[in-house]
């Protein structure tokens, strides 16, 4: 087990004839995804590397049973390339393009939620999503990863890739590891994805690598009080972050006091996650919460 | 991308809602021809500074006659703003707006911003204006309404409405408002707008509104789809390092301390200045050299942090997925030499060829200091900047 993603997920590249559309299929194909197609409109009929490319993403379907895509278009017709996705009935869209109107995203949920698609969008502007050993949907190195019983769930990338590198040298496995993005407006929030680790009977302990800005985290330590029985470690980048660079005047009232490292440090806590003051601390404080011992397991 | 007050004003008459008369007097020499030109007074001379608190700091001057809006214009040229939203340093007044002054009965709130937890964008008012909006949120948030917006829609007028009876507001003003809410959320929409604020929006004594001041910024990802902004871009308004940061394609911001950082994606390079801070140094910036990386960004990188006299040692933290450690080391090694590096460096590579990436840094005779892990990174930084 595991969440969203296994060995039988069938995937999808739009944009695959884009330079990091290319060099990133062949890197989940490498990691042992089964990479089933590809969708640039006009190149329909041409192969990447064996990968056979179609004109829409209705076609690709059809052909080739997908149920997932991974998103390289570029921003401005990303909001485009994902209500194609959904429109055909795709189950985990996870979208990596940076630079999306935030107007677009705003428009594309809006969209989403009132077609009644059922399906899941991670992302954008994030490195996508990994079930180690299994199915790598996005552009992090596979090799850092180990398949475990640790969910993590992230807003960074490279962050994220620092926070598993911790865990698995210390021989902690992960579950599945998700980068929900960097935008201010994500498919997925981390309490859509902790409601998923909570059901997953592989995942024993979650990590969040949360950041300054937004209520996310805050709405997370909520969840986690009410709802989860699985303990949870947590980590907030941007301690030192001078404040009001991002934001302008009004946003900052609907962020309130929640838009900092500090206030966010002290909800999770307060709501029983350990969090852990420095990044050099991730896989300790993640190795803390394990029974000793069960942390070396692997599956 | 910030706009100036004069500017946002023509966006808010695009949308059909009423601004006082006014004219923009863009350098002193242009002063004499814009007497001329001044609609009936009295006025008020206000500073084009994209900072709020401008009122405060003396950025904005109330004039009788014609000779008071020129020694005004006088006084705020080339004036230093200092407000809470500046720092110490403050900002150069280098343009102006002139107005005639208004007379209101009341001064409203109004703003539409993209709310991140809804998903969508969402109009706040309230019918007690003109103060600064954080105040009014702590000291009385049941004075402050809000509406969501339709991303695809916008605000239909029954909802606008609504908004306004239950701001307490009823007769001329209660349809004036609604018209303005409309106007509003549609400019905001229209323009990719990322923060639409009026703040006061002035009520007259026959329920007539009026938008005394405006704020507008524009969500950068959008700007390509809005060409005709590309000429309200005020390079004078924004720090030089920034705009040579963003030309190289790289994300800086500077701050108060002495140890230089360079590091590959945001999350991490905002934990790289935690990890600093919790070592006991201080950050001299937040840098996130982005995905690629490659000699040239690290090396306009390197001359943007030694532009920072207070620097005192530079910690480079690379976690290589996809870019190869091999690859970024030749990089650091290279632009360390061109710009010639004379303070303490210490570099941590993790990830792909990393074997290779410290053999090439070992062997490049520079005077680095590499580190295998975190810890060990913000220990000798630390040191070495003391």
């Amino acid at each position: 087990m595991s969440i969203l993603i296994n060995k039988e997920t069938r995937l999808i590249v739009q944009g695959i004839t884009g330079s990091a559309g290319t060099f990133h299929a062949r890197g989940c194909r490498d990691y042992g995804t089964q990479v089933v197609g590809g969708v640039t409109p006009g190149k329909g009929g041409s192969f990447v590397d064996q990968i056979p490319v179609f004109n829409t993403v209705r076609e690709a379907v059809e052909k080739t049973a997908a149920n997932a895509t991974m998103i390289f278009v570029p921003a401005k017709f990303a909001k485009d390339a994902i209500l194609e996705a959904a429109e055909a009935g795709l189950e985990l869209i996870a979208v990596i393009t940076e630079g999306i109107p935030v107007l677009d995203m705003a428009r594309v949920k809006a969209k989403l939620a009132s077609s009644g698609w059922r399906g899941r969008l991670i992302g954008p502007n994030g490195p996508g999503l990994i079930t180690p050993g299994q199915c790598k949907i996005g552009i992090m190195p596979g090799y850092i990863h180990k398949p475990g019983s640790v969910g993590v769930i992230s807003r960074s990338g490279t962050l994220t890739y620092e926070a598993v590198w911790q865990l698995t040298q210390r021989g902690i496995g992960q579950s599945t590891v998700i980068g929900i993005g960097g935008d201010p407006i994500n498919g997925s929030s981390f309490i859509d994805l902790l409601a998923l680790f909570e059901k997953d009977p592989q995942t024993e302990a979650v990590l969040l690598i949360g950041e300054i800005g937004g209520r996310q985290e805050d709405e997370a330590a909520d969840y986690f009080k009410k709802n989860m029985s699985k303990p949870m470690a947590a980590f907030i980048a941007g301690q030192t972050a001078p404040p009001g660079r991002r934001m302008g005047h009004a946003g900052a009232i609907i962020e309130g006091s929640s838009g900092t490292a500090a206030e966010k440090m002290k909800n999770l806590e307060r709501a029983g996650i350990r969090v852990a003051s420095s990044p050099e601390a991730l896989g300790e404080t993640v190795a803390s919460l394990l029974p000793s011992g069960k942390s070396l397991k692997s599956r | 991308m910030k706009l100036h007050e004069y500017q946002a004003k023509t966006v808010l008459q695009k949308a059909g809602i009423p601004i006082p008369a006014g004219i923009a007097l863009l350098s002193k020499e242009d002063i004499p021809a814009v007497l001329k030109k001044l609609p009936p007074g009295p006025w008020v001379v206000k500073a084009q500074v994209h900072t709020g608190g401008r009122g405060k700091a003396g950025g904005i001057l109330k004039a009788q006659t014609p000779q008071d809006v020129e020694s005004a214009a006088k006084t705020l040229f080339g004036k230093k703003l200092v407000t809470h939203q500046t720092g110490p340093e403050g900002l150069v007044v280098r343009k102006l707006y002139i107005e005639q002054a208004q007379n209101v009965k009341k001064e409203l709130y109004l703003a539409c911003v993209m709310d991140r937890t809804k998903g969508c964008p969402v109009i706040m008012a309230s019918t007690e204006g003109g103060m600064d909006i954080e105040d009014l949120a702590k000291t009385r948030p049941d004075a402050l309404f809000y509406q969501d917006v339709d991303p695809w829609a916008g605000l239909a007028a029954d909802r606008a409405q609504a908004l306004a009876q239950r701001m307490g507001l009823s007769g001329a003003a209660l349809d004036a408002f609604t018209a303005v809410v409309c106007g509003v959320a549609a400019a905001f929409l229209n323009w990719d707008a990322a923060l639409l604020e009026i703040n006061p929006l002035g009520l007259s004594a026959d329920g007539d509104l009026i938008a005394m001041d405006a704020k507008m910024s524009l969500d950068d990802n959008a700007l390509y789809r809005h060409p005709e902004v590309q000429p309200w871009r005020d390079p004078s308004e924004e720090n030089p390092l920034d705009v040579r940061a963003q030309e190289a394609g790289v994300n800086y911001i500077a701050l108060s301390g002495t140890i230089g950082c360079m590091v590959n994606g945001a999350g991490l390079a905002m934990a790289t200045m935690d990890l600093i801070k919790f070592h006991g140094g201080e950050p001299a910036n937040f840098l996130d050299v982005g995905g690629g990386a490659n000699q040239q960004q690290v090396t306009e990188a390197f001359r943007i942090i030694l532009s920072d006299a207070k620097v005192k040692g530079i910690l480079v933290n690379i976690f290589g997925g996809i870019m190869k450690c091999d690859v970024v080391a030749s990089g650091i090694v290279a632009a360390a030499k061109e710009v010639g590096m004379t303070i303490p460096l210490v570099v941590r590579l993790e990830g792909t060829n990393v074997e290779e990436g410290r053999r090439i840094l070992k062997e490049s005779g520079l005077k680095l200091s590499p580190a295998a892990n975190l810890t060990e990174a913000a220990e000798k930084i630390v040191a070495a900047a003391k």
